[in-house]
């Protein structure tokens, strides 16, 4: 009882550190609305060219294009949030700090990042998705079921994205520098994730090789259920066995890596 | 890093030093504006200089950043790509069609890019104080500010925007004339003066909200975004926005259209397509304005 009502704490305050900067939600909400509206554009044109262009009618598209730009942030694809802090913890050696806190590491920053998430969907994804559906025929379904299963398939998301973060943070035990990691992790999320095209779109076997890695949980999965062009129950199930998959990897990194720390006295 | 920094922080005080001697030795005449703009450069350069000696001092992870940039930047066109192995035309435009406006605007915002790419840095060095320490250098804070932490990296998204344009210029069928080869190399230095003036507007922007450096990247990588494809593709109204108000347009479009023998979709004489250098000339010298509006109107926190 007592640890579930720390990790709550730990995520409220995720949530409040977002909140805190409230010029900057609001600039980042407009940052996603204008690459929004540019992509809406871009996929009319594309989907008039050819209708039904990877399963999704047109308007469907248009909905793909405005949940992804509110689930970017939540789902952390260009990377961001805790692993630059926690990279940094590691390099200056405050990492030791963390190692003998009566919480455990992984949990901690999840549950951080969990607080992040919930304030970039609340903050960063409704206004961009009104926008959207004012301004476009979307196919976002009235019933309230289909949202409960999009936001399961959200919260996995989350967990994804943290999992493949969280081993990107730990590879600076080895590296110290965690910059060429991160930035590559970034670039495989832009373009794995389906953030700059639906990942049923892309051809052949590039298409099926995107679909089978982790970051399809990210975007894709959550959209699908969303718009009913995928079974849920079965999403579910792939996006947990990446989540669970990932994080014991974290795990048996996290516990390899610490005994690398040698804390130096003084 | 501490190291290097000290490094540079010596390489600069010799020109500086001399600067300052040079405006004490007249301390009531003004600077003419050729002398300003001839000191803002010197110590751009001198300034730039400095951060790439700091980079090259680590060169496997200079040369590891920057084909991280151009592999970042090389994506937007994978997707491209992808794209068109499902359609032939988008928005009526080929592959190579596309290609061209995608290497103009790229290598324009490139350009820019790594001139100025720094700006967005503006709004954290207001928040916690440093920009201070800019106002008290006998220095421009422009050329400062737009010197600091030069990314010598940012090439590799140039040389993507090269080779795609280089792809395109060798693929498309063009009847060339003398005045065609001509707008190439114009719109890449007015495109680059365009997407500059945007990036020092945005700066100019950030003395009054600090946070709030992302609606500078809606401009910059949202307009190098939305240049890369057909204007055929838009809305109007968004066509009109990005022409008479955010003159965009005169990025890569009007000229491109020119040279592939294409109509704009919105109704403009044929002369537009060469307007490109007066009309960076016109936004350099407004946001030079609200860059200097900005500066006036910053208080410092005096802590």
């Amino acid at each position: 009882m007592g640890t579930a009502r720390l990790y709550a704490a730990v995520v409220g305050s995720g949530f409040r550190r977002y909140a805190t900067y409230r010029t900057a939600t609001a600039a980042g909400v407009f940052t996603n609305t204008v690459f929004g509206l540019i992509l809406a554009y871009l996929f009319i044109a594309l989907w008039d060219t050819k209708p039904h262009l990877g399963g999704y009618d047109q308007a469907q598209a248009l909905s793909y294009v405005w949940v992804s730009q509110a689930l970017l942030m939540v789902v952390a694809v260009l990377g961001g949030g805790f692993e630059d802090e926690l990279i940094e913890r590691i390099r200056t050696g405050d990492i030791a700090i963390d190692l003998y806190r009566p919480a455990d590491l992984q949990m901690w920053w999840l549950a951080q990042d969990v607080g992040r998430a919930l304030f970039h969907l609340l903050g960063r994804g409704v206004v961009p998705l009104v926008f959207g559906a004012l301004v476009f025929d979307l196919a976002l379904p009235s019933n309230p079921l289909a949202w409960l299963a999009f936001l399961v398939a959200v919260v996995l998301g989350v967990v994804v994205g943290f999992a493949i973060r969280f081993l990107v943070a730990l590879s600076a035990f080895w590296l110290l520098d965690g910059a060429g990691v991160a930035q590559l992790t970034s670039i495989a999320g832009i373009f794995c994730s389906g953030m700059l095209l639906p990942l049923n779109v892309f051809p052949g076997a590039l298409g099926e090789v995107v679909r089978a890695l982790p970051w399809s949980s990210l975007i894709q999965a959550p959209v699908d259920v969303l718009l009913g062009t995928a079974d849920p129950l079965g999403t579910y199930a792939v996006q947990a066995s990446w989540a669970v998959g990932l994080l014991a990897a974290g795990r048996l990194v996290q516990s390899v890596a610490t005994r690398r720390v040698v804390v130096q006295g003084g | 890093m501490a190291d290097s920094v000290e490094h540079g922080t010596r390489v600069v005080a010799g020109p500086l030093g001399e600067t300052g001697r040079a405006a004490d030795s007249h301390p009531f005449e003004r600077q003419g504006a050729y002398e300003r703009l001839r000191d803002g450069l010197r110590a751009y350069r001198l300034i730039t200089a400095m951060w790439i000696r700091s980079t090259m001092a680590y060169r496997a992870s200079f040369a590891m950043t920057a084909f991280g940039n151009f592999a970042a930047t090389a994506l937007d066109f994978v997707a491209i790509l992808l794209m068109f192995s499902q359609v032939d035309r988008i928005g009526g435009y080929s592959l190579p069609e596309v290609a061209l406006l995608y290497g103009l605007s790229g290598t324009a915002f490139g350009l820019a890019d790594l001139g100025l790419g720094s700006m967005d840095r503006l709004g954290r060095r207001v928040r916690d104080g440093t920009l201070d320490t800019l106002l008290v250098r006998p220095v421009p804070v422009l050329a400062q500010v737009a010197a600091d932490r030069f990314a010598l990296r940012r090439l590799g998204r140039i040389t993507q925007g090269l080779l795609v344009l280089g792809y395109a210029l060798a693929v498309l069928d063009i009847h060339w004339t003398p005045l065609k080869v001509l707008m190439i190399p114009m719109t890449l230095l007015s495109g680059g003066a365009i997407f500059a003036a945007v990036f020092v507007a945005g700066g100019a922007f950030q003395f009054v909200a600090q946070d709030a450096s992302e609606v500078q990247n809606s401009f910059t990588y949202g307009g190098n975004t939305l240049l890369q494809y057909p204007p055929s593709v838009f809305s109007k109204d968004l066509l009109r926005g990005v022409t008479f108000v955010l003159p965009l347009a005169f990025v890569n479009w009007l000229p491109a259209l020119y040279v592939l023998g294409r109509p704009y979709p919105l109704d403009l004489p044929t002369w537009v397509a060469f307007a490109p250098p007066l009309v960076a000339a016109g936004c350099c010298a407004l946001a030079g304005v609200a860059w200097r509006a900005g500066l006036r109107a910053y208080r410092s926190t005096g802590s």
